[in-house]
């Protein structure tokens, strides 16, 4: 539930409830509904309001946690109004872009409106940092319910590393998270992806047919 | 903007000091008024739940019906001496005065303002005294139901402010109070935490208590007011949040509920129905469509099962809209995602016959099939409120509708988002494998542009579920392998497990 303030627009500092708040909780899905009480607490007029500073920083960490749904959630609580501001729109649009499987656009977009994800509050206690990572665990996960084996330069677009860097990742992940580096035919190196009941439909367990232990015991009675 | 959507209320009759001018005498108690507050009141007092039920669901229509098509009943003051000026009675008879109201007149400002305290005063009864009463759990529902329901109404109203009087917006200013949001999610809060009724939910899994079985009556003496108050608030919760937009936290608050089994929130055929239609409509906007249609099927299989023995009861038209709403959101969900399989055969075919031509035409995916998504979702959603207090300054605006056409606007750009995904769906159902280059010529798009499809379509198809885990919604699946797609039919779920034990039953009862 998020209504704008009705204070003029200034270039907003960090309140020290946002420092506060980040510090002891760097992500957590909770955070909004306690701030929201707080500043309702210290806020004296009887109108329920909300700093689009905010929510602002609250999307930001809502597109870190993709694939979960938390950015629409909370796009679903912000007034359109707020939501035609300027930092919100180039949020929308990179929310849009993992979406919709964009990788190369977002991370263009991203690299053009740094200044933006900067100023996010937030970040000068060093968010920053964890935003790429975040992005590329999200990709990772896409790509690894599509892809048995994934040609380089798909990947690297995907995950925005290239030349050493990425020599370097590729190695780490084939040590640590089971990745594969085979010899693509011809067009380079082909990554081949943990198997997953995704990727590898033959691992699907018949889930369905499990009986929880609850049910059964429903027929005790029963069975005598 | 589908005029559905809108919600228009007569401008207020019914001002009780205006009484002259409209034949209504607030004073005058009929007999036949008289006669029923006191049985009414000599039953609750005897808890013959039984009886108060009866008089309740039928005496109270009846009397309505022959005496106050359109006026209200007479008022508290006029019938409290017959009662003992019985201060809780006195509550109750209000609840259901102002609930006749609404359903059969216009309230004033101040009649809704005067509701709401007639809420917190038999609320804060009820939570902070020992109440010795048993009523019907088809009373406690409404009275949850009809507090929402209230609340809703007040927003919508509130909102339209281009059109108030100065004495409205004064009265607006001075009781800022009523209705407010937090007001409203506190109570229905409160009456959760005191009645312990998620702890009685857990405990009740482990033997050590009685709720389900007794359908939350108590047969040792004591009282299911609050108990049963704090059960029907978390299906109240659910519905607040959901009108307020926030389908996550509506969903945390009906957790403690079983939903896959039978329960007190289905003793009621309006609880079972509120639920069920909010929880659908939750994860459908949480991307959950699988959940969503297989809720939405039993829900629609039930109604259509059971709906002739409600046919005189004073929900029955509710039933009605609310069935229709859920075969238009259930249209939506297939359309997105489509699962046949998961539909049972009478519900598909009132499907195919309400909805069939439409839902052809949304998976089109063209601009013609937003125009039939807009018109579904506008019909079937929830009355979507700002829960904000209005801005008193000039130009006053109308509001009402800013929640609504948030929320419509998101759905939309969701449904855009998954406009390539027809195609695809369509190309996969005929081969087994194709190469990226094949299947980008046959789309008419380049390869990087395919292979992002076909990750939205992955990712689309593949929602977290509550418990962070992912779960596959895809009819036909597919997988990569460097520049070859193989395509994987997902087989139809057969519930070997859930049938052996429906048959070990059968036997049992035969």
């Amino acid at each position: 539930m998020v209504r704008e303030r009705e204070t003029p627009k200034q270039q907003q500092q960090v309140s020290y409830t946002v420092e506060q708040l980040v510090a002891v909780n760097p992500y957590n899905p909770d955070i909004l509904p306690d701030l929201e009480n707080y500043v309702n607490e210290q806020v004296s007029s009887q109108m329920y309001s909300l700093d689009a500073n905010l929510c602002l920083l609250r999307l930001y960490q809502a597109l870190m946690a993709m694939p979960a749904p938390d950015f629409s959630l909370c796009l679903f609580l912000i007034p359109e109004r707020v939501q035609m501001e300027e930092q919100f729109k180039t949020l929308i649009v990179l929310s849009h872009y993992l979406e919709t499987g964009r990788f190369r656009q977002f991370w263009d977009e991203a690299a053009k409106n740094r200044h933006i994800v900067e100023a996010v509050p937030g970040n000068k206690l060093g968010l920053n940092a964890g935003f790429e990572q975040a992005i590329q665990t999200y990709a990772i996960h896409v790509l690894s319910l599509t892809y048995q084996k994934i040609p380089r330069p798909v990947l690297a677009e995907a995950i925005n590393i290239e030349g050493l860097s990425l020599d370097k990742f590729l190695e780490h992940q084939a040590a640590n998270s089971g990745w594969i580096l085979e010899k693509g035919h011809g067009r380079g190196q082909l990554i081949v992806l943990p198997r997953n009941e995704f990727n590898h439909p033959e691992l699907k367990k018949s889930a369905a047919d499990s009986v929880p232990l609850e049910h059964i015991t429903r027929i005790f009675p029963i069975l005598g | 903007m589908a005029t559905t959507y809108d919600y228009e209320e007569a401008p207020a009759t019914y001002d009780e000091g205006r009484h002259q001018d409209l034949g209504y005498d607030p004073n005058f108690v009929p007999d036949s008024v008289r006669s029923f507050v006191v049985h009414l009141y000599r039953h609750i007092r005897e808890k013959n739940v039984y009886e108060i039920h009866q008089m309740y669901e039928i005496s109270f229509q009846t009397l309505s019906d022959r005496l106050f098509k359109d006026t209200p009943w007479p008022s508290v003051d006029a019938v409290a001496h017959y009662v003992d000026n019985d201060q809780v009675f006195c509550l109750l008879y209000r609840e259901m005065w102002f609930r006749h109201l609404y359903a059969r007149l216009s309230p004033t400002l101040k009649q809704r303002i005067d509701s709401w305290d007639n809420y917190c005063s038999l609320f804060q009864v009820v939570l902070h005294r020992v109440v010795n009463m048993q009523l019907p759990n088809q009373w406690l529902w409404d009275m949850v139901d009809e507090f929402v329901y209230q609340f809703q109404s007040f927003c919508q109203y509130r909102a339209k402010m281009k059109n108030k009087t100065e004495q409205e917006i004064a009265l607006l200013r001075q009781y800022d109070q009523a209705w407010n949001v937090y007001g409203v999610l506190n109570y229905l809060q409160a009456f959760v935490e005191k009645s312990n009724i998620i702890q009685i939910l857990e405990q009740e899994k482990e033997g050590l208590e009685q709720f389900t079985a007794t359908d939350g009556y108590d047969y040792s003496g004591g009282s299911n007011v609050l108990k049963v108050l704090g059960y029907f608030s978390m299906v109240g919760l659910l519905r607040v949040h959901c009108l307020l937009g926030d389908y996550q936290t509506g969903l945390k608050c009906l957790l403690p509920i079983d939903i896959s089994q039978q329960g007190v929130y289905t003793s009621v055929i309006g609880s079972h129905i509120a639920t069920i239609y909010h929880y659908g409509f939750a994860n459908l906007m949480l991307r959950r469509y699988v959940e969503a249609i297989r809720e939405f099927n039993k829900m629609l299989l039930y109604i259509f099962k059971t709906k002739q023995y409600h046919q005189k009861s004073p929900q029955y038209e509710q039933i009605l809209k609310k069935n229709e709403q859920m075969y238009a959101l259930l249209a939506i969900c297939l359309s997105l995602c489509p699962q046949v399989k998961l539909v049972d055969e009478t519900v598909n075919s009132q499907l195919r016959e309400k909805y069939g031509e439409k839902m052809a035409r949304m998976q089109r995916y063209d601009d013609e099939a937003l125009v039939i998504y807009d018109e579904l979702f506008s019909y079937a959603c929830p009355k979507f409120i700002t829960p904000s207090a209005p801005s008193f300054e000039e130009p006053l605006v109308n509001y009402n509708q800013d929640a609504y056409r948030l929320q419509l606007k998101l759905f939309l750009y969701e449904v855009k988002q998954q406009q390539l995904l027809s195609g695809v769906r369509t190309f996969l159902k005929v081969y087994s494998t194709i190469s990226l280059g094949k299947l980008a010529n046959y789309m008419e798009v380049d390869e990087p542009t395919l292979r992002t499809i076909l990750l939205t379509y992955k990712h689309k198809t593949h929602a977290v579920d509550s418990d962070g885990k992912i779960i596959s919604n895809a009819d036909v699946d597919f997988y990569i392998d460097d520049d070859m797609i193989h395509v994987v039919e997902s087989m139809p779920v057969k519930r070997y497990g859930d049938y052996f034990l429906r048959q070990i039953v059968k036997v049992w009862y035969i």
